[in-house]
């Protein structure tokens, strides 16, 4: 570690010491990067300066970096928006649910295959691995959640994926390398069951990974659309990520449902707004996410650390 | 069988434990699989996924003599080739450049900034392409115009679509996928670059020298893991993303079964045309395991 640190300081040399060579690629390097990080920093900005700025700068094409006469009168319209809170409320029931179920099920799969005794431990990994491989397509699944009456309820959005075997070998890797045996051997000595081992040993110990099972099960659920466009077709159901389809991409915005036939500026004014509003939308849809995610990062990066060190 | 018994007898929490997600996949992962054979048969709603009559090849005749496959097929392989020759260097050459940052709190930050796009949606990500390339109100155009050109219909235009989805895939993944290229970088042993620094090796053949053949078996395996999908590429975006102007760049075989399977109900056909998919992507996955084993030491299996 300490010739780590020396090496970093050793590269920390003014930057005028350096050989030419080195000058020019290093100016290449932080060149590459700075335009890197500005392609990614750009988009989101401009969207976040839209959302706040007047429906009339917006259309006149006067927002580039920052808010242009700065409101709120897009949130307003999304607020107001019965189809949006409807989106939303599902998708927190979804994610909610959906995180709890699957941590909970991925957590006991790992915990089960981390028993080396376990006579079955064996024919269940390669049950479990071969998921990862073979799977039954689109419709197979379509008809066979049809045949179970699951379609068009929640079930079908948070329960086929309750198993993520990736997260298994994760978290069981996660067990296997960080809780010594010498606790499960002194549980098995007070006369602990597998139950009381894992309620009382395993589950408090592995609150990291249990951090990291739920923040990738929770981002899924959140972003997920894949599977309310093709199980759901009650529009009372739709998770947020089918309302902004529709409103986004799809342009169905419909804001003006509060319309008594206004005069000409106004409808001007509300079809500027319901622009305004996709801007708001993106905003308030992606904010939760981007706002705890700095925080969060390191679960995802252990989450990918230790399913490549497997993998 | 009943000392068997007895001394499974032990493990029995274990094996009330194990019952949850055994059921789960068994009902989520299995059962579908026997729904394959549907791509052999006839599809009834009478008898069932499974009681129709066995027509073998029939469906998968079909899709072969469909004037549009083809095209479908051609679209999802150049996509999928495109979106990884283009994006795979992306993430080695963002981990290489972070690591040339030598103040851990900056490195940090600019890390943090870098993964933001991986927690937007897709959804969201085609919207911001839309609004940002929209012919009326979009910021592109408004500094085509700005500079004194005329505006461009940007997604009225069917080679707009694979720009669009390569780009857009980098800038959701490069930061994230980056990850495992830093770390595998912060693994490498220091005594390599004093020795190379004795040799008075510039910045550029460090990296050329030590960095990139030591982080090679990851890059590797990544390759070999993004090829084994090379052509399940993502329905979500394609399907967002499609137009009737672009079709002929943007159907792919994913959009084209949940059109015959979902929207138009054809069960056995679009089962046939998933199944394809599948067979293709297996034998993709041992091929590239093969050949890139016989070049280097690293392979998958």
């Amino acid at each position: 570690m300490t010739t780590q640190v020396k090496h970093r300081k050793s590269r920390l040399n003014k930057f005028s010491n350096l050989p030419a060579g080195d000058k020019i690629y290093l100016s290449i390097v932080y060149l590459f990067l700075g335009i890197f990080l500005l392609m990614v920093i750009y988009p989101l900005l401009y969207v976040v300066s839209c959302s706040f700025s007047s429906p009339e700068a917006l259309i006149q094409g006067r927002v580039f970096f920052l808010p242009v006469e700065p409101g709120v009168q897009g949130y307003e319209a999304v607020f107001s928006n019965s189809r949006i809170w409807r989106g939303y409320a599902n998708t927190i029931l979804y994610t909610v649910l959906g995180t709890t179920i699957s941590t909970c099920a991925t957590m006991i799969a790992a915990y089960v295959l981390s028993r080396r005794e376990f006579p079955i431990r064996g024919f269940l990994t390669v049950f479990f691995m071969i998921t990862m491989f073979i799977s039954g397509g689109t419709i197979p699944m379509y008809l066979w959640l049809k045949s179970l009456k699951m379609l068009n309820t929640l079930w079908a959005i948070v329960v086929p994926g309750a198993v993520s075997v990736w997260l298994v070998i994760v978290a069981r890797t996660f067990i296997q390398s960080t809780i010594p045996e010498e606790l499960f051997e002194a549980t098995s000595l007070d006369g602990g069951s597998y139950l009381q081992y894992l309620f009382r040993v395993v589950l408090p110990l592995s609150k990291p990974i249990l951090a990291v099972l739920a923040i990738n099960f929770a981002l899924g659920h959140w972003n997920s659309y894949y599977s309310a466009l093709i199980y759901l077709n009650d529009a009372s159901k739709f998770p947020l990520q089918i309302v902004l389809r529709d409103i986004l991409v799809q342009n169905s915005v419909d804001i003006t449902n509060s319309a008594v036939a206004g005069d000409v500026n106004n409808q001007m004014h509300k079809q500027y707004l319901s622009e305004l509003l996709k801007y708001s939308l993106i905003i308030v849809s992606s904010a939760p996410l981007l706002v705890v995610y700095p925080f969060l990062q390191k679960y995802f990066i252990k989450g990918t650390m230790i399913g490549s060190i497997k993998g | 069988m009943i000392r068997f018994l007895k001394r499974q007898q032990r493990y029995w929490q274990l094996y009330l434990l194990a019952l949850i997600p055994f059921t789960l996949v068994l009902l989520f992962s299995y059962m579908p699989m026997y729904g394959i054979l549907l791509a052999f048969k006839d599809y009834s709603i009478k008898r069932g996924i499974l009681g129709g009559k066995w027509v073998g090849l029939k469906y998968f005749n079909q899709l072969f003599t469909i004037p549009n496959f083809p095209l479908i097929l051609r679209n999802t392989i150049v996509l999928s080739l495109e979106s990884m020759v283009i994006g795979f260097p992306f993430p080695i050459l963002l981990a290489l450049a972070f690591n040339e940052i030598a103040n851990r709190h900056t490195r940090k930050v600019l890390q943090t900034v870098s993964f933001a796009p991986f927690f937007i949606s897709t959804v969201v990500v085609v919207s911001i392409i839309f609004q940002m390339f929209s012919y009326r109100y979009g910021v592109v155009n408004t500094i085509i115009k700005a500079l004194g050109g005329d505006s461009v219909n940007f997604l009225g235009i069917a080679g707009f679509f694979r720009p669009a989805y390569i780009i857009s895939g980098i800038w959701q993944g490069a930061g994230y996928s980056s990850i495992l290229y830093i770390s595998a970088l912060s693994a490498v042993d220091v005594t390599l670059y004093d020795a190379a620094a004795i040799d008075g090796a510039s910045r550029l053949q460090k990296v050329l020298n030590v960095d990139i053949p030591c982080i090679m078996p990851t890059i590797v395996i990544t390759l070999i893991l993004n090829v084994g999908n090379i052509l399940s590429i993502g329905f979500e975006k394609a399907y967002l993303l499609q137009n009737p102007v672009n079709y002929k760049y943007s159907e792919i075989i994913a959009t084209y079964v949940y059109k015959t399977g979902i929207e138009q109900a054809q069960f056995s056909f679009a089962t046939a045309v998933g199944l394809f998919n599948s067979v293709v992507n297996c034998i993709m996955l041992i091929l590239v395991n093969t050949i890139v084993g016989k070049i280097s030491e690293t392979s998958l299996f």
